[in-house]
């Protein structure tokens, strides 16, 4: 009698199920079926992968429907959905780089790109490449370090501001009226469409200095409006895991409230703080519509950030691509915007490295 | 090691050196603070210094000769309609990425895709752009035509179809693709403070993942959605670089897949290096009213999370 239940009671709970192995079935009838269809109008690897997904997530939900229900069926569904949607999301990402690294690859190669400007690179210089298969000419070194000069002047503005602001908020404000417009415009700060704070930077200076005041400070000036919120915001998330008890400790040892605060809160947070600053940094070297109106576009080197235009690795690109050095033949400029794209995505790739390598060598030891 | 040499200082209750290191932190942390709310003042007050001759110039005299409204309606349904595509595609997309990374990606797995997203914010405007005029733009060109050829009757998709590719469509796609992050990420913070209770006992009732996901997940992060949107509408609004290399602009038109229509920001980058005297003035006005949409569309968005943050714990 009782061996009998548990035989009824199995065969209830497998009852209405697909076996294990259907899905790894589905999926092989799935490959092979979308290669024979595909033959038929033309092969291509892309085209393929996509079909297959197709009839895979289209037989895994009918087969479930016939044999599961259809709760199980929408259940299958949703989940070829939302897989689907992330496969597809990872499309672009793939594309950008491979687009980058093919067309980059050449020019990042080529001698003297990293330790040459534009400076008397002219159209004829490329036309003489294309036609005569001269070596291309030209490179980045000015923008290199224009973009350089520029992000360091643009950390030195935000960092003491950004930094003095979360302390602000975390340890003097106690939450008080004023703390939270702060807050609130922080957050508000953060969505400012980047030309926007160029075109605030570009229309103070020229109300200070006269119109057309074009350097690199005022982009400088610029990006800061976008670095300072984005460092309050994570330094005051770091601020605000540091433990009371340190607080308190260095209280009950006499410590005055600012020497608790340089001494003990803020080494305690700075992994944080530090990554949190580097991720700011890896923001604002990639941003190009600030620096178009308020750095100009030099093709010489400038190491002046208070006088003369400058160029930046963005605008660079930007420039490049726009308004090619040799109208006629294009192909030069082309090569020189991907290789500079190319450097300006490890660039921000390395800092975003940076940054997480930071948080690990700086990591307060805690206990925790 | 000079704390210790404060504390008998302190304690024999000296107007010690502390005090004043005290009141000069307190004081500088204090003006920090202060200057952020002024220079989000200063944004908007030299915008609007600067864009007043705007105004009070002469209609014929603006851009096009009929007066600044006119000038910028264009432009302004322009950057409307650039940002609704971005939303359309980038808003289902961005909630199934970030439910794939909290409720279906295996756990380990999880926090290593969260970063690959991200890597997607992390690329520069400038190269999405250059990626959308070269790569994206000449695969869409086939597309297109397609689409004008068998569905030109809908004005949205009105022939001939642009023969570069590079439409607002095209643009309209970049910006999802950059938009789609913020999206992603804010949602999955979203998801992943959804309570765990209530999902267990969906599941425990006998609810698929999916019914779970309906029922314990969605309803608790509708309010974090509607404002990650928001949010991503702010940066589709406001994008340039994206704008300004794809697309070959031209005038106001319904059809999405012609060369035509224009944004506020890729405008100023545009016309902004050569621009002086009224011109300048006039794309500082451009810049003003963009400023004010994406602020309204920042504003309301953040005071849904603000309200939200309330309720959260309840919850």
């Amino acid at each position: 009698m009782a061996t009998l239940m548990t035989e009824r009671k199995r065969s209830a709970l497998t009852r209405g199920r697909l076996p294990r192995y259907t899905p790894y079935a589905i999926a092989v009838a799935a490959i092979i079926i979308s290669a024979a269809l595909l033959s038929l109008v033309g092969f291509n690897v892309f085209g393929w992968a996509v079909l297959s997904a197709v009839l895979f997530a289209a037989g895994n939900v009918t087969s479930a429907a016939i044999v599961e229900g259809r709760r199980k069926a929408t259940d299958k569904f949703a989940t070829s959905l939302v897989v689907g949607a992330f496969l597809v999301a990872l499309l672009p990402l793939v594309s950008v780089i491979w687009t980058v690294l093919v067309n980059g690859v050449p020019g990042l190669m080529a001698p003297g790109f990293l330790t040459t400007s534009m400076n008397g690179v002219t159209g004829a210089v490329d036309n003489a490449a294309v036609k005569d298969g001269t070596p291309v000419l030209g490179g980045v070194y000015h923008a290199l370090v224009g973009s350089v000069l520029i992000t360091l002047w643009a950390t030195i503005i935000s960092v003491p501001v950004g930094l003095l602001t979360a302390i602000y908020l975390v340890e003097y404000s106690a939450g008080n009226r004023f703390s939270k417009v702060i807050t609130f415009l922080v957050d508000v700060m953060t969505g400012i469409p980047s030309i926007v704070a160029g075109l605030f930077a570009a229309a103070f200076f020229a109300m200070i200095l006269g119109p057309g005041t074009k350097t690199g400070f005022v982009a400088a000036v610029a990006l800061s409006v976008l670095m300072i919120p984005v460092v309050v915001r994570s330094s005051e998330e770091m601020l605000k895991i540091v433990p009371n008890e340190l607080r308190e400790a260095a209280y009950a040892l006499g410590v005055r409230k600012w020497r608790t605060i340089v001494k003990v809160v803020i080494p305690t947070a700075i992994s944080g703080i530090a990554s949190g600053v580097t991720l700011a940094i890896a923001r604002v070297i990639g941003e190009t519509a600030p620096l178009l109106v308020t750095a100009g576009f030099a093709t010489s080197i400038n190491m002046n950030v208070f006088a003369g235009w400058m160029s930046s690795l963005p605008t660079f690109i930007y420039t490049q691509i726009m308004t090619p050095t040799s109208p006629s033949n294009a192909d030069p400029s082309t090569q020189r915007a991907w290789a500079a794209a190319l450097l300006l995505i490890i660039l921000v790739m390395l800092l975003n490295l940076g940054a997480r390598l930071v948080a690990r060598v700086f990591a307060p030891k805690t206990g925790r | 090691m000079s704390t210790t040499k404060l504390i008998p200082k302190a304690g024999a209750g000296q107007a010690a050196s502390g005090r004043t290191g005290d009141k000069v932190f307190s004081g500088a942390a204090l003006t920090a603070g202060a200057l952020i709310v002024a220079v989000l003042f200063a944004v908007a007050l030299f915008l609007i210094v600067q864009a007043l001759p705007t105004f009070s110039a002469a209609a014929a005299d603006i851009t096009g000769g009929k007066g600044f409204f006119s000038y910028i309606f264009p432009i302004v349904v322009g950057t409307l309609i650039a940002a609704t595509i971005a939303l359309l595609i980038a808003t289902p997309i961005g909630v199934a990425v970030a439910l794939f990374i909290s409720h279906y990606a295996p756990r380990s797995l999880a926090r290593g895709l969260g970063y690959v997203v991200d890597l997607l914010a992390a690329i520069p405007s400038v190269v999405y752009g250059a990626w959308g005029a070269s790569f994206l733009a000449s695969n869409l060109k086939v597309p297109y035509q397609w689409l004008a050829e068998n569905l030109g009757w809908i004005p949205i998709f009105g022939g001939p179809a642009s023969g570069t590719g590079k439409t607002i469509l095209t643009a309209g796609i970049v910006l999802a693709v950059m938009v789609l992050p913020i999206i992603a990420s804010l949602t999955r913070e979203i998801f992943l403070q959804a309570p765990m209770l209530h999902q267990e006992a969906a599941l425990a009732l006998g609810a698929t993942r999916w019914e779970m996901i309906r029922m314990a997940v969605l309803p608790f992060a509708r309010g974090g959605i509607i404002s990650a949107v928001m949010l991503g509408l702010g940066r589709a609004l406001g994008e340039t670089m994206a704008v300004a290399l794809v697309l070959s602009s031209g005038p106001l038109i319904a059809s999405l897949i012609r060369s035509g229509n224009q944004t506020i920001a890729a405008e100023i980058a545009l016309d902004f290096p050569e621009a002086f005297g009224l011109r300048m003035h006039e794309l500082i006005a451009a810049g003003l009213v963009l400023f004010l949409i994406t602020l309204a569309v920042n504003m309301v968005a953040r005071w849904i999370i603000n309200r939200h943050k309330e309720f959260s714990g309840a919850n």
